[in-house]
């Protein structure tokens, strides 16, 4: 059985790994677009324009509330009859993970950027820094401590949940995983190969922010 | 595109049984989380030969694995191995599965803020080890880990969602259903999108003030 069992998942790499592929491509697109996002969303709140922050927050709120699979049914079965745009369901999936993502790493970064004590902004300005400047130089270099433990939280969040990607059809590990299933009836150890994946892949990065977190935060 | 009102007011009653239900699943799933995350403070208190050794390892593989395998493994696999289960009976266990992690988690930072002299005042005093647990060390840590518990009793709450993948009759699953059966997608995304905004941006919102006010929120990943 178990021999068999190896077999079977040495015999599938190929398609495995097509689906693994795909997997990580939607997670890592994602968490590239949401850094960028992320980092825009905190910077542009830090500025305290209120006609910033006001659609800001209710983007905030939005993604926030709704729970992302139904942002992914929205955008799927939605962008088509709204706009006359329909996104293949990888590109969909990016997009959604994409601004829920930077929805919660822009929360991280505004955070972090308020905890700066305001003497540094107003010296950074006082010395003639334009705002480009005072943010690359000054600010964001010394909020990183702090805000990178949680950003890489929500990275595993975003691998996580880019799993459900295959609900809107998208052939990622898990749908793959369920055709071998429908060729073998393996579905012991199809999950639990699904299973160890992701832990493979998510427990490296929440050791990680946690080690940080202790050596940065509480020394 | 017209709104097609008559056909949307009469899914109505489907979409309050659909309510109904995800309140049902995020409301088991809550209480049964609490019960194991209890469990598992106490385990870890009294440090229970073993299990106290067993505890991170069940929190670690919950929390770094998607709730969405946790429950196709339930649903799918423990059949092969001669557990037959409904889906609603696959979603209440994996939710607990993976939100006992997350509230074990935050009990656990809870009972490690709860000052050292407090748990020694008890002893000296002769409470027993369980009376220590209930009287002194849950209720102090059950306070100071209130906003995040909270947090994650919405976040419990908006993953119902996610067992709309092993046919659960709630929200999601209603409005793909409705969808496959009538193309009216324009009608059924619109009554999603009002039920859920309905439903959790108020929770959502009261979350953003409580955490505000006491500052300790901290969102389980």
């Amino acid at each position: 059985m178990a021999s068999s069992g190896l077999e079977l998942l040495w015999v599938s790499a190929p398609q495995l790994l097509t689906g693994a592929g795909r997997t990580l491509g939607i997670s890592a697109l994602a968490i590239l677009f949401s850094s960028i996002g992320g980092l825009l969303y905190g910077v542009l709140r830090s500025l305290g324009k209120r006609w910033l922050d006001v659609p800001l927050r209710v983007y905030l709120e939005l993604f926030r509330a709704i729970p992302v699979l139904v942002w992914l049914y929205l955008f799927f079965f939605g962008l088509p009859i709204f706009f006359g745009v329909s996104l293949p369901a990888f590109w969909c999936a990016v997009l959604v993970l994409s601004l829920w993502g930077a929805s919660e790493i822009g929360e991280v970064v505004r955070g972090a950027l308020r905890s700066i004590p305001r003497g540094q902004r107003e010296a950074g300005l006082a010395i003639g820094l334009d705002l480009g400047q005072l943010y690359g130089r000054v600010l964001l270099p010394q909020a990183l401590k702090r805000l990178t433990p949680p950003v890489i939280n929500v990275c595993t969040r975003l691998l996580k949940t880019s799993s459900l990607a295959v609900l809107i059809g998208v052939v990622d590990i898990t749908k793959v995983g369920q055709q071998i299933i429908e060729r073998t009836y393996e579905s012991v150890l199809i999950y639990g190969f699904l299973f160890v994946f992701f832990f493979i892949v998510c427990y490296p990065l929440s050791a990680a922010s946690r080690v940080l977190e202790r050596r940065w935060n509480h020394a | 595109m017209t709104f097609d009102y008559a056909f949307a007011l009469s899914t109505l009653p489907a979409f309050v049984r659909a309510v109904g239900v995800t309140l049902q699943v995020g409301l088991i799933a809550i209480l049964s989380s609490l019960t194991v995350a209890v469990l598992n403070a106490a385990i870890a208190t009294f440090k229970v030969p073993l299990l106290h050794r067993l505890v991170p390892l069940y929190v670690e593989l919950a929390r770094n694995t998607p709730l969405l395998i946790q429950l196709f493994f339930i649903y799918f696999a423990l059949p092969a191995l001669g557990v037959r289960i409904s889906g609603f009976a696959a979603a209440v266990i994996a939710m607990t599965f993976m939100g006992g992690a997350y509230l074990t988690e935050i009990l656990r930072a809870g009972i490690e803020a709860v000052p050292k002299a407090q748990i020694e005042s008890g002893l000296s005093i002769g409470l027993s080890r369980w009376q220590l647990l209930r009287h002194v060390i849950l209720p102090q840590a059950g306070i100071l880990s209130l906003p995040a518990l909270f947090a994650n009793f919405v976040f419990l709450l908006k993953e119902t969602t996610v067992v709309s993948a092993v046919a659960v009759p709630e929200i999601l699953y209603t409005t793909k259903n409705y969808i496959a059966l009538y193309y009216k997608t324009y009608e059924m995304l619109a009554v999603m999108t009002g039920l859920c905004v309905l439903l959790f941006l108020p929770l959502s919102l009261l979350l953003g003030l409580l955490e505000r006010r006491l500052q300790h929120g901290q969102f389980g990943s």
